[in-house]
């Protein structure tokens, strides 16, 4: 490994800071920090309201941080305040280049209902990136083989089943080679017949050694595939660790509980 | 009788057909015009700054609510006013007339503007979030969004309305007949004073509006389709 490998190795891809958002007079987190190392996986858990997918909508500024720094790769996301004094990112530019290195896969999929699949696949690589058509049309094809999907090419989203949805909202994501892979709830509007198509492609990304942040209630899979898992409780991160840590040998009440109950569902 | 109808010199028929292409001109232009006021008043209404905001508002909130009618008459001598002050502003001291074209097309699109605005500021509105969201995630800046995400989709529950925005236009047209503008409806109207035939020029006139009204309907429902592509239907 060279020096400058070497370097970007020991930066973390993801690295939040005293993180703070509220939603009106609801302070939805309270202060979180994490980082995420090149290549891991960490799992966000915790129940609904816990703040975690707001936790993981802020790295990609889809929602605007109050407080709190955010650094993708070591570059910060530059913030200032707006003349009623609220946060807003000080360059859009900026943000929209973070947005490129830092793929999302949403709860409902998202897929643009206009466009086909491969319509969909190649439009940021082709109208973001710049990419020639071609070149992006084939890459969108190997991408839809590698989950599965060659066959709905040219299929409308509207045609497609749930899981099929999630997976092409998956190669669409990968098309941009994302540095950074964030996962919102990805199975949680699936047919539980259809949870593991999508957990599947995931689990293959996990292995080839993507940086993932993933919000879910899929307990087993996160297990088998997060290198860290945070537990989060009312906007704070309530206990972090392996999991086997957190599932063999959670230390904290809450998380204890919150296990008992997810995992006797 | 039908003699009246005919091409040339006796007949009406070269009039009425005269009157047709000026009522198209007029409706297609003021359309436009319309459009045009409609999207940047709805860009306005949903995220202009706020005194942009007030203004679009304005705006909607009296052409919709005064008659088609006082819009043209308002419009011809309040312009004529206004233009023959600026005029005098410039040395010149003669009594100015706007052209009833003109004034008919500027009013019948202000009209057509107020109404697109509120349907296009409703189909912006429907586009779900997360079609956005998506978009923004991969890093596609506000410009493009706009081209190649929320205009397709804000299009397909925009047509509906704008197709029938269009018709309103068409027939608020023939109120520009009272500022003398020869369109179909003034056309109509003076041959049947000159023959005494007035069902039979009216008859004609509604005949024409119809023609133009259905072939316009096929057309946007050609274009409903298209934008609707990858769409289910809820009744197909």
């Amino acid at each position: 490994m060279t020096l400058s490998a070497a370097a970007a190795k020991s930066v973390p891809a993801v690295q939040v800071e005293g993180l703070h958002k509220r939603f009106g007079e609801n302070e939805v987190l309270k202060g979180v920090s994490l980082s995420a190392a090149q290549g891991e996986v960490v799992a966000l858990i915790g129940s609904s309201g816990s703040g975690k997918s707001t936790l993981l909508r802020c790295i990609n500024l889809l929602e605007t941080p109050d407080d709190g720094r955010v650094l993708i790769q070591g570059e910060e996301i530059a913030m200032k305040k707006d003349r009623a004094g609220r946060a807003q990112p000080a360059d859009s530019r900026q943000v929209d280049r973070i947005r490129q290195r830092c793929g999302m896969v949403f709860q409902s999929f998202n897929l643009w209902t206009h466009m086909t699949v491969l319509e969909n696949i190649i439009e940021a690589p082709v109208h973001v990136l710049g990419r020639n058509r071609e070149e992006a049309v084939a890459r969108a094809e190997s991408l839809l083989a590698k989950v599965g999907l060659s066959a709905k090419r040219d299929a409308y989203p509207s045609q497609m089943s749930g899981g099929q949805q999630q997976r092409a909202a998956i190669a669409r994501m990968l098309a941009m080679d994302p540095q950074v892979m964030l996962f919102d709830e990805p199975t949680s509007a699936l047919d539980p017949e259809l949870v593991g198509e999508v957990l599947k492609v995931m689990r293959d990304l996990a292995n080839e050694g993507a940086t993932m942040l993933l919000v879910t209630h899929e307990m087993a899979f996160a297990r088998e595939v997060s290198h860290k898992v945070v537990f989060l409780h009312q906007g704070r991160i309530e206990e972090q660790g392996t999991p086997d840590e957190l599932f063999g040998n959670p230390q904290s009440e809450r998380c204890r509980q919150f296990l008992m109950r997810e995992g006797g569902r | 009788m039908l003699d009246l109808l005919s091409y040339g010199a006796t007949g009406w028929g070269d009039e009425l057909l005269q009157g047709a292409g000026m009522t198209l001109l007029v409706a297609v232009l003021a359309y436009l015009i319309g459009l045009g006021a409609g999207c940047l008043t709805a860009a306005a209404k949903l995220s202009g700054p706020l005194p942009l905001r007030w203004l679009a508002a304005t705006y909607t909130t009296v052409v919709r609510g005064v008659p088609a009618l006082l819009v043209i008459w308002l419009l011809f001598y309040g312009g004529s006013g206004l233009v023959g002050w600026m005029a005098g502003l410039f040395g010149y001291g003669g009594r100015v007339e706007l052209s009833a074209f003109a004034v008919g097309v500027a009013s019948v699109g202000l009209v057509s503007g107020a109404y697109a605005a509120e349907v296009i500021r409703g189909a912006v509105q429907a586009v779900p979030k997360g079609q956005l969201e998506a978009a923004r995630a991969l890093g596609m800046h506000r410009l493009l969004i706009l081209r190649r995400i929320l205009a397709p989709q804000a299009l397909r529950y925009a047509l509906p309305g704008l197709g029938n925005v269009w018709q309103m236009t068409l027939k608020d047209t023939t109120l520009v007949s009272v500022v003398s503008l020869a369109e179909l409806m003034r056309q109509a109207y003076v041959a049947s004073g000159s023959t005494r035939q007035p069902f039979l020029f009216y008859l004609v006139a509604a005949l024409v509006y119809l023609v133009i009204t259905t072939l316009s309907e096929t057309g946007f429902r050609a274009l409903s389709r298209r934008a609707d592509r990858g769409v289910r239907r809820a009744t197909a």
